[in-house]
């Protein structure tokens, strides 16, 4: 035991993660207590959920924009595939595994597995980019994802599955079969199977799997690519196994967050609100306020800018506008080199005064 | 027949389009940012020019004038105060991140000044349609007007980068930076005259998008904004003629989508367009492969 406490003082990595970790365990038990104490507003409740879901997106996000270095605007596309296969798998099989929780995991799999695959397929192609163009295609894409999506429908009966792009009628169904994907009405009947318990589990393993890729060699290696392609290349780190890595596993855990998303809702459809441009740009909002690369920050960024806007209601209709704020005075105050200077400069200024009433002692 | 009026509409789109993506093309060639408030720049246009003209009834004449003119102001102020800080900034994101925070911002601003309700813009083209071929076509004011502007911008801003010293001077910039500074050349002003001018057009778009599609709403501008990028890097990003081309191409390939696969599927399509050309010609169709220096 003495030694295990040694070893968490001396290891900077290992104390960073069990803080990060304990910090996410101990909100849940406070929450939990107040849950059974009934002081908890139904509005809270309500948010509980999406919580858990932001956090993870927040979290996956910043593996792809601050570990890896590059911009992706269409997280929310891949949330809406893994939101969406799960639900369909869940609607298919509502009958055929009664048991919620075997369901449930088996989803949960199911959207992950799918969204990774897609970030594959998407990333195999598009990751030879860079920068600007790979932030526009990415954007593309989940607007793709998105449309396409809103223009399907599927159907079950004892013939099989049944695919039409234009109406419920087309799909030609037996009497007894029914319809599951309605076009842009979405699936609608999704078994409510997501809680705050659930969504906090999800957020730990995503962040254990996530924190323990930065710090192991592959996480260094993605590191050294973000720092710099060409060095890292010429050391023989292999670019594009370790681009995709981080990106499908960023995209898998969008999938594990739009799981949560569907599973909590009875409803589900494509919108631009829900899994739309904007959807990505705030959960980019949450990565670069909690601090590009920071994990802890994101989860902290996410909740703070979800429930700021709930709590003050007055401020609900500046919310985006702050969001906006937010976003530009972050990136001026952090990244720009004047701001930089100037920080270093009041940093030395408040040093050299503490040295200095020291030495007056 | 039909097939006629949807390409007259396509080329009246794909006008629009050019004019945005020639504003992309400048900034993206000079500055080597994406300048992703474009869009949202054209939507101020339309909204300037829908005060001017629809709330306070002057004449469509002033309406344009004063679009053009706050654009090239808000460009500029956009440029100085949100962008130009991050010029030298470690990593490429942090301006690309603070471009999407402005396109935020001006969306959102517009909707707190404009609400969300859906403006119907009243069209600044006073001209009448032509009817051809036994009256079986209709080629409307707008179209004539937007091909037509956009045919002259197009054209003058060739003539001002060629044969004008502060056009040579962009050249230079977007070159090397460095180079053009020893050699006397403002490259501060340089960048802040590229913007006014990127906006200056993003108005024009805006007033002649709105005049041919007239709804105006606080998005209106972000995917037109979108779509133009897409035609800039057909084009070739960095290439006047390309992103004239890519504009006019991009606006036929989606009306004719729209017209003969489905409405709804025009957009996804027109993104794969996108991502098919990055993958098979990143450099698109007029650009310059530039080899990548250690």
């Amino acid at each position: 035991m003495n030694t295990f406490l040694m070893n968490i003082k001396s290891n900077k990595t290992l104390k960073s993660k069990i803080i990060t970790l304990g910090l996410v365990v101990g909100v849940y038990i406070i929450m939990q207590v107040l849950l059974s104490a009934g002081a908890v507003s139904s509005l809270i409740k309500g948010l509980l959920v999406p919580l858990c879901t932001y956090a993870i997106l927040a979290v996956s996000l910043n593996l792809t924009v601050g570990i890896l270095g590059e911009l992706s605007l269409g997280h929310a596309g891949f949330m809406c595939i893994g939101a969406f296969s799960s639900a369909f798998f869940s609607k298919c099989m509502q009958d055929a595994i009664p048991v919620a929780g075997i369901r449930f995991t088996a989803a949960i799999l199911i959207g992950a597995l799918c969204a990774g695959l897609f970030g594959l397929l998407i990333g195999i192609p598009v990751l030879r980019l860079k920068g600007d163009y790979l932030a526009i295609v990415t954007l593309a894409f989940g607007e793709i994802a998105k449309n396409v999506i809103n223009m399907l429908y599927i159907g079950i009966d004892e013939n099989g599955m049944h695919f039409s792009t234009k109406s419920t009628l087309e799909l030609n169904l037996s009497e007894n079969g029914r319809v599951i994907i309605q076009g842009a009405q979405g699936i609608t009947g999704t078994p409510n199977d997501s809680s705050f318990t659930v969504g906090i589990i999800l957020l730990l393993i995503t962040l254990l799997v996530i924190l323990n890729l930065i710090h192991s060699r592959d996480g260094r290696a993605i590191m050294a690519i973000r720092d710099n392609t060409i060095a890292a290349e010429s050391v023989g780190i292999n670019i594009t196994k370790y681009k995709l890595m981080a990106f499908s596993v960023s995209a898998a855990f969008a999938g594990v967050a739009g799981v949560l998303y569907a599973h909590n809702l009875s409803t589900l459809s494509a919108t631009p609100k829900n899994f739309g441009y904007n959807m990505s740009i705030m959960i980019l909002v949450f990565v670069v306020l909690g601090g590009i690369g920071n994990i802890r920050g994101s989860i902290i960024a996410s909740v703070i800018l979800t429930l700021l806007p709930e709590l003050l209601r007055s401020l609900n209709d500046y919310r985006m506008l702050i969001y906006a704020i937010v976003l530009i005075v972050m990136m001026l105050f952090n990244w720009a080199p004047a701001c930089i200077q100037w920080r270093e400069k009041v940093v030395y200024k408040l040093k050299a005064k503490k040295i200095r009433t020291k030495e007056a002692e | 027949m039909s097939f006629v009026q949807y390409l007259i509409s396509g080329l009246s789109l794909g006008s629009v389009y050019a004019l945005i993506a020639l504003g992309y093309t400048m900034v993206y060639g000079i500055a080597k940012m994406l300048n992703f408030a474009h869009g949202d720049v054209i939507m101020i246009g339309a909204f300037s020019t829908y005060t001017i003209c629809n709330t306070m009834g002057l004449p469509p004449v002033a309406g344009v004038v004063a679009a053009v003119v706050i654009c090239t102001l808000l460009g500029v102020c956009i440029e100085k105060v949100a962008y130009k800080p991050l010029r030298k900034a470690s990593s490429p994101l942090a301006v690309l991140i603070t471009a999407i925070g402005v396109s935020y911002l001006l969306q959102n601003v517009a909707l707190l000044i404009f609400g969300t309700n859906t403006k119907a813009f009243s069209s600044v083209v006073s001209m009448n349609a032509i009817k051809l071929a036994d009256e079986q076509i209709t080629v409307t004011g707008e179209t004539i007007v937007t091909i037509i502007s956009c045919i002259i911008i197009m054209a003058g801003l060739m003539f001002f980068i060629k044969k004008t010293r502060a056009g040579q001077a962009m050249l230079a910039v977007s070159e090397d930076k460095g180079a053009a500074q020893l050699m006397g050349i403002n490259v501060n002003g340089t960048i802040a005259l590229t913007f006014a001018i990127g906006s200056a057009l993003a108005a024009i778009a805006g007033v002649l998008l709105c005049s041919a599609y007239p709804s105006l709403d606080p998005y209106t501008g972000s995917m037109p904004g979108i779509k133009a990028f897409v035609a800039a890097v057909f084009g070739g990003i960095g290439s006047i003629p390309g992103a004239f081309i890519g504009g006019i191409l991009l606006g036929i390939i989606e009306i004719f989508a729209k017209a003969y696969i489905s409405s709804q599927m025009a957009d996804a399509i027109v993104f794969a367009i996108l991502i098919v050309i990055l993958l098979i010609k990143p450099t698109g169709l007029f650009g310059k492969n530039i080899q990548e220096k250690v």
